[in-house]
């Protein structure tokens, strides 16, 4: 079977604030990292995005974006978290 | 295309659930370290796991890192020591040097328990098995990270009744050589009847001689993400019940066997099986006894208590096999006293005797598990409680074990404290009736009349 293991889930989750997409894009397109879709809701007055990206022909190692991404959630006040897609399709698809 | 809705629901399990992957366990096969010459054999143990192990806990941390699923333990087996030092070891003070030697690679690693310390004697004991069951006792106050295990009887073979006595001896002078803790080193030793070569769990791994060079087992968790889902579906049938359970198994098991193919192609070592284990923790909402007060019973030990686990279990084992092709290991509920907040609060409001603890067994992976039973109890009685679990697997077909701690210095209504991951537990009582005569019998019990299937 392929392995599409540069598809990465970010999901962005805390109290709604102005421009938080923007912060999370921008940082994505200053090291190249695509994103394939984008979709958003509201758990129990929770702001909460999930993002499917392509990592390919990212310029820093998975774990440095993961890490980076988290320092940025913290500046904006919410959680911003990295999972590599595989999990969610093995728990979920048979 | 992955949902918002299914990404929530995973990432709820992890963060609220307490999902996790219990352990990811590296067999290793020591029988190419065999030697005659005890020192040489050290070093040889001492290369081989820092070799193989080399890279183990870096790989489990950048898996946990990459899917943001904590993986709990990184652990390793070895072939049973006993086989491996028999033509160097001549006492049990020679097997303890071996034992401080697995220690010394476990710390040198970054594993937190290594199993193997262990003999095969479920027919009969040559003198190197009996040396190494009675370097035990030293063995596991002198090391940290040894655990220890010794079959005394499978279905195949029947029980070695010897094996049962001496156990009983071993276990109390393990718990005496260990008083200062709580009597902790017994937390770090099993019996088993039927014990499995490819089990991941602590503290009865060991990496059985039929297994390849290095292999990786895991063994998942997660009675929380059950619990959870179970509460969606009070007052429904049981079919729905059923389908719940199975559900939520295959959901677990499909992470634990991400995390196993991902740990094996990253080292490089073949992928040997998933355990399905529930494995509580004494984390609240981490257990296995609410699930069974979920299903509808006000204690874990009241009436309907094995018919709800057998259930529970069976439904795990459904769900699991779906989600993996190597299921292995015990796979099952565990249902540990110590490891379990549900347990032991059933143990001390009286809901739970050891006598229900040993019918729940009947139908569940594993056995009489983490009981903490006062210190003051003879051998025989030891004995005899290890001889009824091992009937029960002996005469079932499967696996069961017995991990008593009995305490010394310690009565009935106290509570020991063993930290971490090994919990807390009050001292049982136990059926204070001698069964000194039936355990000072030679020799074994017989292979029962349905092991002769050839």
């Amino acid at each position: 079977m392929e392995r599409n293991a540069d598809r990465t889930i970010i999901t962005v989750v805390g109290k709604d604030t102005v421009g938080i997409i923007a912060k999370v894009c921008t940082y994505l397109s200053e090291h190249q990292i695509n994103v394939l879709d984008i979709s958003q809701t509201i758990v129990q007055d929770f702001f909460n995005m999930m993002m499917i990206a392509d990592m390919k022909n990212a310029d820093k190692p998975f774990d440095q974006c993961a890490r980076d991404l988290e320092v940025l959630g913290e500046e904006i006040g919410v959680n911003i978290k990295c999972q590599r897609e595989e999990i969610f399709k093995k728990m979920h698809r048979i | 295309m992955i949902n918002i809705w299914e990404v929530n629901e995973t990432n709820k399990m992890i963060e609220q659930e307490n999902l996790d992957v219990r352990t990811i366990t590296l067999g290793i096969s020591l029988l190419d370290c065999i030697d005659t010459d005890l020192q040489k054999l050290n070093d040889n143990i001492y290369k081989k796991i820092t070799s193989v192990a080399e890279n183990l806990v870096k790989t489990g941390e950048e898996i946990e890192r990459g899917y943001c699923i904590p993986i709990v333990n990184k652990r390793i087996s070895v072939t049973p020591i006993s086989l491996i030092g028999q033509s160097a070891c001549k006492t049990p003070e020679d097997f303890v040097t071996i034992a401080r030697t697995l220690d010394k690679a476990a710390k040198a690693v970054g594993v937190n328990f290594i199993g193997g310390y262990s003999a095969l004697v479920s027919k009969g004991m040559t003198t190197g098995d009996e040396n190494l069951i009675c370097s035990i006792p030293q063995a596991l106050a002198e090391t940290e990270r040894v655990c220890s295990s010794v079959n005394v009887g499978s279905t195949k073979t029947g029980i070695d009744m010897d094996a049962v006595k001496l156990m009983g001896e071993i276990i109390l002078k393990t718990a005496e050589y260990t008083k200062e803790n709580d009597s902790l080193g017994c937390a770090k030793l099993v019996v088993f009847c039927n014990a499995p070569d490819d089990n991941p769990f602590m503290a009865g791994a060991f990496h059985g001689v039929t297994e390849a060079d290095a292999i990786i087992n895991v063994g998942v968790s997660g009675p929380g993400v059950v619990k959870k889902a179970l509460e969606q579906v009070r007052g429904a049938d049981f079919e729905m019940l059923c389908e719940t359970i199975k559900k939520t198994a295959f959901k677990i098991t499909r992470v634990g066997q991400l995390v196993a193919q991902e740990a094996s192609r990253r080292m490089g070592i073949p992928f040997g099986i998933i355990d399905l284990s529930l494995a509580p923790t004494p984390a609240i909402g981490d257990s296995v006894a609410e699930i069974l007060q979920e299903i509808g019973l006000e204690y874990a030990g009241a009436p309907g208590t094995t018919a709800a686990l057998a259930l529970l279990n069976d439904q795990v084992k459904k769900g699991g096999i779906m989600a993996s092709s190597y299921v292995g290991g015990l796979s099952g509920a565990f249902i540990p006293v110590s490891e379990d907040q549900g347990m032991i609060n059933a143990v001390e409001a009286g809901a739970l005797t050891l006598e229900k603890l040993e019918a729940m067994t009947c139908v569940c992976s594993v056995g009489l598990d983490m009981i903490a039973i006062p210190g003051d109890v003879p051998p025989a009685t030891i004995s005899g409680i290890i001889a009824d679990e091992m009937a029960i697997g002996m005469i079932n077909q499967k696996t069961t074990a017995v991990r008593l701690i009995p305490v010394i210095g310690k009565g009935i209504g106290e509570t020991v404290e063993f930290g971490g991951l090994l919990g807390h537990a009050p001292v049982m009582p136990v059926n204070r009736y001698s069964c000194e005569a039936f355990i000072s019998r030679r020799g074994r019990i017989p292979a029962p009349v349905h092991s002769f299937k050839n």
